[in-house]
């Protein structure tokens, strides 16, 4: 096993065109390290360039401490997971394991049978050895492609985009299974995702990439309460973080539907901004009839007339249409296009407790804690408070 | 919301039938008259055949994302002028009938007289048949990387073969992993040979298993076979040559060595040392195809590389035939004019319309000549046409089944 790291690493096609763009990171040994980004961020292309897939243009690829820009991929020794999914269906699952061993030559029967059999107890395919890969189920079947990766005893397993191809319940059991056989294994993974919800539940640490360039490295819960800037914010957390205008006079900041002051400190912030991106998460909304008096000390009050509601079971969503300036409408349009989203519609999306009794078409009293909200410059995207932003444990 | 189902054909491939096709029913709940059942690979996506008119179609159901990917890059493929299916449709919008959006369905065209390898083996078997198969995908990685395509997914199921007079030509089948890169990296040439030998071995493996592959076939040495062909192959297309300045003539053995292996230089670089006395040769643009270009210009005919060897070596001998009994040898032209309308054309016109659909006329052509030749060899003289077809016709081709278009029950 070992540990991965490129420096300053940067990839440029022959048009010129960097698709990788001075990116450093570090990969501890044994760690989980998600790459996610939108579409053409360069994620697949970083991984790539780690497997000896990709020349490197500039910097340096470290594998286990040793430089290994210029290996061919197979003497880097690192297992491509998923890629020959292909199963043979008249091969038993062992031999399905076995025979990328066999082609290799350099193991005995012995040998082959014992790693076989240590990777399927891993996987919990023992009893299933001697099968056919038709009378399994499709997550064993996928645990019978991990076996081959497993028994090349690898230094790292890359994975690019697994379970795109997979029904959505399949794809939830194959993310439980991937973390759970790699924390089980100890085994240094690259694992590289367009999807954020994959990325927040699978990484250590989740590595954020937009056109090329790094923006955050960070736990999910990092990334989640203190993004870097209005992409990061953007991009992670489903439904979508709300960005609203917020015109500020000092410590005052007005938004299309509330005014509140901030303290001192959050405005020190802003600098002499007289307009930024405010950004709020759905779920820091709260339904005032069902808040306790007490606690809304540190909120902010507002009434909001609610369009659409729809209720879930287990929370209800209620939206609230607002009205923007068009400098900020069209902040907004890029940055849903550089998210790959559907367009960022000029309305609050509210997250509720399910027992709130909100309908649509009525004026609703929500509160949210403005202690959560960050503030981003509208032209930069950076999030200028940060620093502020306390992180829950 | 209502989506609107969009489909997107190339023109001329009668999308009037394939409109009508239950589109708002998942592809492996289709229960529908058009569909035909044939051999292939496991993919990870459902894959169903249908037979419109006098085509047959491959529908591949994959996210709409992923189904415009592989539409592109096959797209882009046979634009090289590379032998790949032909993708002819797009599907997407489409919505179940009791709601809820479908994924998208790639429409690829079956290719005439293609066989899956597990037909092959079926008939043939054995150590040579591995062999052909191993040279065939060879010659399309070769040609792959040569324009800059990285597959990532050869397999034997991934490839569907035809005849070529005796040998086999491989066409790729599935471009789900695909990309296209000027140059292509060396890290993914290398990645790409491990990845197909791997799959072969685990192709011929499972033959094996099945008891379709006969004893004699050394797996090992079948898909080993694979990286040193490759590695000939593409070194001879692509190699730098110094040699010394003086002697020129190598330039044309380089060039000449490349044509007997079926490809083309359409450009050439040379580079002068310093001193100017060592000249390097790097063939910068290679084309497969030479035989084949040569025979169509001759005479319009479109064969593949070695049925055109073939056919051409037989014009050559009935140059020569002609040369001997008009006393005089008719210039290439009228030769090659002749021969499609004294020989070919009359010969394949022979063929009973039932017994058309089992070769293509050019392999079937190939067969006969061969055919012809066992017979005189049997004989002790020269057998006629027109007696060898009628052998080749009721002691061979009746026997075989129609290749056109391949329904197997799997």
């Amino acid at each position: 096993m070992a540990s991965i790291s490129v420096k300053n690493v940067v990839k440029q096609y022959a048009d010129g065109f960097p698709a990788v763009n001075d990116i450093s990171l570090d990969i501890g040994d044994g760690e989980l390290m998600i790459l996610v980004g939108p579409s053409g961020c360069g994620k697949s292309t970083l991984l790539r360039m780690i497997a000896g897939l990709e020349d490197i243009t500039s910097g340096d690829l470290f594998i286990g401490g040793e430089r290994a820009n210029d290996k061919a991929p197979r003497d880097r020794n690192l297992a491509m997971v998923f890629q020959n999914y292909a199963l043979y269906p008249h091969l038993s699952v062992y031999e399905n394991i076995a025979f990328p061993l066999r082609l290799n030559g350099n193991f005995s029967d012995d040998e082959i049978r014992r790693k076989v059999e240590e990777a399927a107890d891993t996987l919990e395919l023992r009893d299933h050895l001697e099968r056919k890969p038709s009378q399994l189920s499709g997550g064993q079947r996928q645990r019978v492609a991990m076996g081959r990766a497993i028994v090349r005893q690898a230094e790292a397993f890359l994975f690019d985009e697994p379970l795109s191809n997979l029904d959505a319940k399949l794809r939830g059991q194959m993310r439980t299974e991937i973390s759970r056989l790699q924390r089980r294994l100890g085994i240094t993974t690259v694992y590289v995702t367009h999807d954020q919800t994959e990325a927040m539940t699978l990484g250590d640490r989740v590595a954020v990439l937009r056109k090329g360039v790094l923006q955050q490295v960070a736990s999910p819960r990092e990334l989640y309460q203190r993004p870097v800037n209005l992409f990061v914010a953007g991009f992670i957390g489903s439904p979508p973080m709300n960005f609203v205008p917020a015109e500020i006079e000092g410590r005052k900041v007005s938004l299309p539907f509330v005014s509140f002051e901030v303290p001192q400190e959050v405005a020190d912030q802003f600098g002499d901004r007289q307009l930024l991106i405010a950004g709020i998460r759905p779920e820091h909304f709260e339904d005032a009839a069902l808040v306790d008096a007490n606690d809304l000390s540190h909120s902010v009050s507002f009434s909001a007339h609610v369009d659409v509601t729809e209720w879930l079971g287990n929370e209800l969503f209620a939206y609230i249409p607002f009205e923007t300036s068009r400098e900020i409408h069209d902040r907004l349009k890029t940055l849903a296009r550089e998210l790959d989203s559907e367009s960022l519609r000029t309305q609050l999306v509210v997250a509720l407790d399910a027992g709130s009794r909100i309908g649509p078409g009525e004026d609703a009293k929500l509160t949210f804690d403005a202690s959560k909200m960050h503030f981003f410059d509208p032209v930069s995207g950076d999030n200028l408070t940060r620093e502020l932003a306390a992180v829950a444990s | 919301m209502a989506r609107t189902v969009q489909f997107r054909f190339l023109a001329g491939h009668e999308p009037s039938n394939l409109i009508d096709l239950p589109w708002s029913v998942p592809l492996e709940h289709w229960d529908h008259p058009a569909l035909v059942r044939r051999t292939r690979g496991q993919s990870r996506h459902v894959v169903r055949f249908v037979h419109l008119g006098t085509k047959t179609f491959a529908l591949k159901e994959m996210s709409e994302h992923e189904a415009h990917k592989e539409y592109g890059v096959l797209r882009q493929i046979r634009a090289a002028g590379l032998p790949v299916v032909e993708a002819v449709g797009l599907v997407t919008g489409r919505e179940a009938a009791e709601g809820g959006a479908l994924d998208g369905v790639l429409v690829t065209r079956f290719l005439d007289y293609s066989l899956p390898f597990r037909y092959l083996f079926s008939i043939e078997g054995g150590a040579p048949l591995s062999h052909k198969l191993v040279d065939a995908a060879v010659v399309l990685l070769v040609r792959l990387h040569v324009d800059g395509f990285y597959w990532g997914d050869c397999s034997l199921s991934n490839l569907l073969f035809r005849r070529d007079a005796g040998s086999l030509m491989a066409y790729l089948v599935d471009a789900e992993t695909s990309q296209h890169r000027n140059p292509l990296p060396e890290g993914m040439r290398e990645h790409e040979l491990e990845i197909a030998r791997e799959n072969f071995a685990g192709g011929l493996l499972d033959l094996a298993a099945q008891g379709m592959l006969s004893s004699e076939v050394e797996v090992l040495e079948v898909v080993n076979m694979l990286l040193e062909r490759y590695g000939l192959l593409w070194d001879e297309l692509t190699g730098v040559t110094e040699i010394d300045a003086r002697e020129k003539h190598l330039i044309d053995q380089r060039i000449r060595r490349i044509n007997d292996m079926g490809f083309d230089v359409d450009e050439l670089v040379m580079e002068h040392d310093p001193a100017g006395d060592r000249l390097r040769i790097i063939p910068a643009l290679v084309e497969e195809g030479h035989h084949a270009r040569e025979l169509r210009r001759m005479t319009g005919l479109e064969v593949q590389e070695n049925q055109a060897r073939r056919l051409l070596n037989d014009i050559a001998s009935y140059g020569a035939y002609l040369a001997r009994v008009e006393g005089r040898a008719p210039p290439p032209a009228v030769v090659a004019a002749r021969w499609i309308a004294e020989v070919y054309e009359p010969m394949v016109a022979q063929v009973p319309e039932d017994l058309r659909g089992r070769l293509e006329p050019a392999e079937l052509f190939h067969e006969l000549l061969e055919h012809r030749y066992y017979l005189s060899e049997a004989a002790g003289y020269e057998v006629g046409n027109d007696t060898g077809l009628r052998s080749y016709l009721d002691s061979v081709l009746r026997f075989r089944p129609s290749e056109q278009a391949l329904f197997l029950e799997d």
